[in-house]
């Protein structure tokens, strides 16, 4: 993995961290194999016409975010962009309400307000996805504040791509958590693009993850397509937060197999390019180490596609069979309480 | 011969394009404007064909872009600026309020600003919140800027290379549900200026005032108020700023009735500024109260309930049943204050 700093608390939690339990890797397996499903799933759906507005899919990014997910305790928040169906999904919210949101059914985790960029759980402490590029970091960093003004020991993660490292809110809300010693893990999902524009065009200091030095911030940079140094890291930052009450960057690497979102082509990207990801598929690379080291072989692989396939159908099926959400929902939650003089009359309606 | 039929989206390429080979002071740029050609393919191909000094792809950072633009502008140049959505423009809002709009002012003059922050803007798409939002209010009411949006696909050609020579900043708002709708147009075509509405459909009961989105709206509403007895008229108004009181004052006076149609929510919109006006100058001539059809004060909602809050033929009917046709005094509007 490509950690290239030295004294970060990821380095240091890699040499100290014992090796998993086979179950727990089967489990990230598992978890990474849902997520790719799923988005299949929804990428299809979208193609029928069953989601609407834009959809951003997880595809390539799985071992990062099974490896995140994995470093959060339940008490922790979580901040994500508008690419979070997995982030979701891995949270532990129903496969269900997470497909129903993106068909815009009312029995889903924003009642069928949010779509795909609005995913929102208080349960589960996901305070949502956000469609704004950069929108997330001040909120987040304001949510580490609220933490640390309450004396708590949760942690705030706030996820991102790479190209949000370029829009203003991302040197604010660094420098704030910095100053004010803010338990917050920033991580930016480097997939190398930013829609069709890559990083190099895009950022002076292409090493992501460095850019927290301009804040005396630690930071370290993992292979996002190996869930369990993505973990690693993850939970080093993240316990580090917790105990010492620091703020974090965190950079992983994987790639954006699919294009931007659902409807775009990526012609941007050439033949070679194209061809490359296959090979860098992380969910394939964990089923093949899986095997080598004996833990899981092909017909048990099977097994569990057969199961997530079943789970991803049935959260299909559960989207398809629920209700949209009513007309009279327009003039919901605008506010708190009714506010006089605004108008609601709907054409047939009386106009008393 | 027959006139070619052509798309907004082509129309607006073709402008950019014919105004990069006129003047070599315009340069294109925004996010992905260049190698993937914008999110809606509107600077398709100029990358390719002037080069990537004129047109070229920015990181992510609206308020920076806008920025940019103000120093080139300043420096001589004619920058004509994307910024992929409506919401988006929301981080840039600080540069554009208190730089773009005031530098001329400012400056008592020396500086000018001939910059294009070009929009796609509303919704019908089957976006989101913040994919769909009607930001003209915000550009309207702000003194220093010049604000457009065409309806067809001559128009935006016309009034796109009219915003790149003109003297001041151009906000350009893109109804980017009519990028694909087609007009019989050849191009380069040149219609009437800013500040000069275009009347889209003659006649004389009252008056539907539209722009951008709403436009093929009204007009569609007109033809079916037809089978109910209506004769209306429709205005394109193009430009909100310069507003054309000349047209819109001269068709109400003759119809004596008059309801705006825009998509953005009502309350202190675009639309209550030309009910304003229009009952500042047609007081006399108005047989009914002016009416508004818009959107709710509410943010965009989610594709499935979009039909209901954006304006459509059925609310539009509603409104005309509401314009007192035989003259006696509705008292259903003492309550309502006129609000459709
Ligand atoms: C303020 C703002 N500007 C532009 C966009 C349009 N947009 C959405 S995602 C995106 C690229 C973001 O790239 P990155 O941060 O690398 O995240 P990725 O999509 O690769 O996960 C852009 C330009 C937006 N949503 N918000
Ligand atoms: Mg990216």
């Amino acid at each position: 993995m490509g950690d290239t700093k030295t004294r970060t608390p990821a380095r240091r939690a890699k040499t100290r961290a014992a090796q998993p339990e086979p179950e727990t890797l089967v489990a990230y397996y598992r978890q990474m194999l849902l997520i790719r499903r799923f988005e299949e799933r929804a990428a299809r759906a979208y193609t029928e016409a069953k989601i609407g507005g834009y959809c951003h899919l997880n595809l390539g990014e799985e071992a990062t975010v099974t490896g995140l997910m994995a470093a959060l305790q339940p008490r922790d928040y979580l901040f994500t962009n508008y690419r979070e169906h997995g982030y979701a999904l891995a949270r532990g919210i129903d496969a269900r309400r997470v497909m129903a949101e993106l068909y815009g059914r009312s029995t889903g985790v924003s009642k069928g307000w949010g779509g795909s960029m609005h995913m929102f759980d208080l349960e589960s402490r996901l305070l949502g996805g956000y469609g704004i590029v950069g929108g997330q970091l001040p909120l987040a960093t304001g949510a580490a504040l609220a933490v640390n003004y309450k004396g708590g020991d949760e942690v705030v993660m706030c996820q991102m791509g790479d190209g949000t490292t370029n829009i203003g809110a991302f040197h604010e809300s660094l420098n704030m958590a910095a100053l004010w010693d803010l338990p917050i893990v920033f991580v930016v999902i480097n997939n190398g693009l930013g829609m069709g524009t890559t990083v190099e065009a895009s950022s002076a200091e292409p090493e992501l993850y460095r850019r927290a030095s301009a804040y005396r911030m630690e930071s370290a940079r993992v292979d996002g397509t190996d869930v369990v140094a993505v973990r690693d890291a993850a939970q080093a930052a993240v316990e580090r937060a917790r105990r010492e009450s620091k703020p974090f960057l965190l950079e992983t690497t994987s790639p954006r197999l699919r294009g931007h979102s659902v409807v775009d082509p990526a012609r941007y990207r050439t033949a070679e390019e194209k061809e490359a990801l296959k090979e860098a598929d992380p969910l394939a690379h964990f089923g093949l180490t899986l095997e080598e080291a004996g833990i899981l072989d092909a017909e048990a692989r099977t097994k569990l596609d057969a199961e997530v396939k079943a789970e991803v159908d049935d959260a299909a099926a559960f989207a398809d069979d629920s209700p949209h959400p009513d007309v009279s929902t327009l003039f919901d939650y605008t506010y708190a309480t009714p506010v006089r003089g605004v108008p609601r009359r709907l054409p047939a309606d009386p106009v008393f | 011969m027959t006139t070619p039929s052509t798309t907004m989206a082509q129309a607006l390429n073709s402008a950019l394009r014919d105004a990069l080979a006129d003047d070599e002071r315009v340069v294109v740029f925004g996010e992905d404007v260049g190698r993937l050609g914008g999110v809606f393919r509107i600077t398709d191909g100029l990358t390719a064909e002037f080069g990537e000094d004129r047109c070229f792809d920015t990181p992510l950072a609206e308020a920076g872009i806008v920025g940019f633009a103000v120093g080139m502008a300043m420096g001589g140049f004619r920058p004509v600026i994307e910024l992929q959505f409506d919401a988006f423009a929301y981080p840039a809002f600080e540069q554009i309020a208190s730089h773009v709009a005031k530098m001329r002012n400012r400056t008592r003059g020396r500086v000018a600003l001939p910059m294009v922050i070009r929009i796609p803007y509303a919704g019908g798409i089957g976006g989101v919140e913040h994919h769909c939002d009607s930001s003209e209010a915000y550009y309207a009411h702000t003194p220093g800027l010049k604000v457009v949006t065409p309806a067809t696909a001559g128009d935006a050609y016309s009034l796109l290379r009219e915003a790149i020579e003109d003297p001041d900043p151009v906000i350009f708002l893109e109804p980017k549900k009519l990028y694909w709708s087609k007009s019989q147009v050849a191009l380069p075509a040149r219609t009437e200026p800013f500040g000069r509405a275009a009347i889209r459909r003659r006649g004389a009961d009252a008056t539907l005032v539209a722009y951008g989105p709403t436009v093929p709206v009204a007009l569609e509403a007109a033809e079916a108020a037809v089978e109910e007895g209506w004769d209306l008229e429709v205005v394109d108004l193009r430009t909100l700023v310069p507003f054309d009181d000349e047209t819109v004052t001269a068709s109400v006076r003759r119809t004596g009735r008059c309801v705006i149609v825009s998509e953005a929510a009502g309350f202190a919109g675009v639309g209550a500024e030309i009910a304003a006006r229009v009952q500042e100058r047609c007081f006399h001539s108005l047989h009914a109260p002016v009416l508004r059809v818009t959107g709710y004060d509410i943010p965009y909602p989610p594709p499935m309930l979009e039909q209901h809050h954006l304006p459509n033929v059925d609310r539009i009917l509603d409104a005309l049943d509401r314009l007192q046709r035989d003259d006696r005094p509705d008292p259903r509007f003492l309550s309502l204050g006129g609000a459709a």
